[in-house]
């Protein structure tokens, strides 16, 4: 009994520490992140994120995902009336079309709809707002904007100056200044997206256009639609084509690179130490410039393009490769090796017969896997390079006013890259019969 | 394989007609993709080559031109260095931060939505769906879009950034969790119901202690990819190394030094994370190998299948 009493006595004191270090991860290590999110927070200034954080930016970027605005405008020197979508040229309505729900003549009647309508007179431009009354405000050359607006108190929706008046309601927009009257009348979904007003087919019914494709005028109409100014389906179709290439290429044409290079890098296939050592550091080199650097290189040699987010992505990978093929190598099994080379192969024959088929599973299913996710890295770096569906997604952030245009290429990537999963998914389970769904 | 029994060959010489044959299909089905796939490699790489600004056969030389004089003015001024390296610190520190920050809260939400699609774990088991497809969409957006939208909203910094490489972890680890969710033990989770546990309770008493160091493993691989693509997203406004190195190489020729002390702070920094935590990961995944033998041997037991 004495002997277990001294035995048990340390044994108990070390279960004691190892239940108060328990105790002390268990509340220690989620204190430490709140801590440490504390402090990111304080340090990030996430408080002060608040007051730099544009909410008109906000609302612009949202409203305009989802509905886009007709611009009518009134050149006030010449009485010249044009309408136009978003108020791009290329939305332009041709020379003596108006969109329905404006009447054009000696005054040009817009109905904005639940009874407010705007009438541009010869002099004085009117805003019938219901429940409110009528605003009439009348530009001249010598006095500024005169506005007449109802009795009472000015709503904070009026803005009212010398030289301009601005009115916002839920119908549309109206400004006013001395060279020129202007309304938005706001609609739900993407403007344009199928024709641009400047092609016959523009409004037409899918039913209406069938009718025309079967009489002969599908090429025409696919014509109009791929060359649609707006919203260049075929430089987007090019784009996202360019950016799956660079995945590909560079993809692939790192598994090539690597695959010889990792031979060099074992010890059961490359006996010279000091082959194997460097062999071994220019991955972990190649690997640890990132492929951010890789790119600004390749930059500066190739100038923007999917050759060079190829390259990049050839070059980052290729250290990625030489090291996970050279584990895999490493890990190859002799038994297989010896029996090839007991019937006499030479070298390569013993290579292609006894090594490839024990690593080509590792290597496909490595090789599919990159595949997809460097179709988001090749988003990334043509944003950098110049390139690809990256490329048109900064280029249309840039602009700040397109936003329907970003709404519509991240659903575009976000399509690709799902798309990308689920092929390189579906190609590993086929090529590699057992793979179940991991690495 | 049951039609091949069938019709079975009998005699030795039908065997081996069949065996060539098979081999004869097979060689020529592998010989056909593998000419597909070169003639696709070339045809990609010839169509790259012509929409590219510069061609290929004009730029290899040139590729280590910038290098090359980027370290030649670097080691002109070599005694700058120095100095520059402790300037850019406070900025690599920040890349550094976004990039802890992100993993921290894209492993919260990440073990959330893993937890939520996970059947056995699910609080409702009807969304399960739903939460796969959550995980997949937010693995699907790469990190500039969502970063670029928030920096026109909250203007240039850090936050954007964080938030953007934050959802992108989320999805990645969640479906990454999930797969370790399915290999735990369901006995800990009823033992704990059949208690009268609530579902956080189940879930942080039965489940987080089985798969504890798998999600750390999977967080810290996390973690070297995120210093990466913080340090990418600098590059387009978001603050960080990569700011100031978009910053140091728009000085242009004369100043390259200070675009070189960032190289070799990036190069060094991500060498050094990489190798600490494969180190750690190894002792995750494989079990410490000294000290705490008992906890570490419980560990290796558990996740080292």
């Amino acid at each position: 009994m004495t002997t277990m009493d001294l035995n048990t006595a340390p044994l108990k004191g070390q279960m004691d520490r190892l239940f108060l270090k328990k105790r002390l991860m268990n509340f220690g290590i989620p204190a430490v992140i709140l801590a440490y999110l504390t402090y990111i927070f304080f340090a990030f200034d996430v408080p002060g994120l608040w007051e730099r954080a544009s909410m008109e930016n906000a609302r612009t970027l949202v409203s305009d995902t989802y509905s886009y605005k007709t611009h009518v405008t009134r050149d006030n020197r010449d009485g010249t009336v044009s309408y136009s979508v978003e108020g791009e040229r290329k939305g332009e309505y041709p020379e003596g079309v108006a969109p329905a729900w404006v009447t054009p003549g000696e005054t040009t009647v817009i109905d904005l709809e639940d009874g407010h309508v705007v009438r541009f007179g010869p002099e004085t431009v009117e805003y019938d707002i219901p429940g409110y009354g009528l605003v009439t405000a009348t530009p001249t050359q010598g006095q500024g904007v005169v506005t007449t607006l109802p009795a009472g108190e000015v709503p904070e929706w009026i803005n009212v100056s010398k030289n301009r008046l601005a009115i916002t309601t839920d119908a549309g927009r109206l400004t006013v200044t001395r060279n020129r009257a202007e309304v938005f009348r706001y609609f739900l979904g993407w403007e344009l997206f199928f024709f641009t007003l400047d092609s016959p087919y523009h409004g037409m019914g899918p039913v209406e256009l069938l009718s025309h494709a079967v009489s002969g005028e599908a090429g025409a109409i696919w014509q109009d639609f791929w060359t649609n100014k707006m919203w260049r389906h075929s430089d987007v179709a090019w784009a996202i084509g360019e950016t799956i290439l660079m995945a590909f290429l560079g993809t692939f044409g790192a598994g090539l690179v690597a695959l010889p290079l990792a031979f060099l890098g074992t010890r059961n296939f490359m006996p010279v130490r000091v082959v194997r050592f460097v062999t071994r550091r220019l991955f972990d080199f190649v690997r640890g410039v990132d492929s951010l650097i890789w790119t600004v290189i390749l930059a500066r040699a190739f100038g923007p393009g999917p050759l060079t987010g190829a390259l990049a992505i050839l070059i980052t990978d290729t250290g990625t490769f030489g090291k996970i093929f050279s584990e895999a190598l490493e890990n190859v099994d002799e038994k297989q090796i010896e029996g090839i080379t007991s019937t006499g192969a030479k070298p390569v024959q013993r290579y292609r017969f006894g090594v490839i088929p024990q690593i080509t599973p590792v290597l496909l299913s490595q090789l599919l896997y990159f595949l997809e996710s460097n179709t988001r890295s090749a988003t990334i770096i043509g944003a950098i390079t110049g390139g690809g569906i990256g490329l048109l997604l900064t280029q249309a952030i840039i602009t700040q006013k397109d936003w329907e245009e970003v709404a519509y290429y991240i659903v575009l990537i976000v399509l690709m890259v799902m798309l990308m999963d689920w092929f390189s998914g579906w190609l590993r389970k086929r090529l590699i019969k057992g793979d179940e769904g991991g690495h | 394989m049951a039609d091949h029994t069938a019709q079975a060959p009998r005699t030795v010489a039908e065997i081996r007609d069949a065996y060539t044959d098979l081999t004869r299909r097979k060689r020529l089905y592998g010989g056909m993709l593998l000419v597909i796939f070169v003639a696709l490699m070339a045809a990609g790489f010839r169509t790259a080559d012509d929409r590219n600004a510069g061609s290929f056969i004009d730029g290899w030389h040139r590729m280590l031109d910038y290098p090359a004089e980027v370290l030649g003015e670097a080691a002109e001024k070599a005694a700058e260095l120095p100095g520059h390296i402790v300037h850019f610190a406070p900025a690599l520190f920040e890349t550094l931060n976004i990039a802890a920050a992100s993993t921290l809260i894209g492993a919260i939400f990440g073990t959330l939505l893993s937890l939520m699609s996970t059947r056995g774990m699910a609080l409702w088991p009807a969304l399960i769906p739903l939460f796969r497809r959550i995980a997949d969409i937010c693995r699907a957006i790469p990190e500039i879009v969502i970063a670029l939208v928030l920096i026109f909203l909250l203007g240039g910094g850090p936050v954007p950034a964080m938030i953007a490489i934050a959802i992108h972890t989320a999805g990645a680890l969640g479906k990454l969790f999930s797969e370790v969710n399915e290999n735990a033990s369901l006995k800990p989770v009823e033992g704990l119901s059949s208690v009268g546990a609530s579902w956080a309770q189940r879930m942080w008493l039965g489940v987080i202690p089985q798969v504890g160091p798998n999600y750390v493993s999977y967080a810290l691989l996390r973690f070297e990819i995120n210093i990466r693509a913080s340090a990418i997203l600098g590059f387009v406004g978001a603050g960080g190394i990569g700011y100031e190195l978009k910053n140091s190489m728009s000085w242009g020729q004369g100043r390259y030094d200070e675009a070189a002390a960032i190289f070799i702070l990036l190069f060094l920094t991500i060498v050094v994370v990489d190798q600490m935590s494969g180190a750690l990961r190894d002792r995750l995944t494989h079990g410490a190998r000294v000290g705490a033998q008992k906890t570490g041997g419980r560990q290796a037991a558990k996740t080292g299948a």
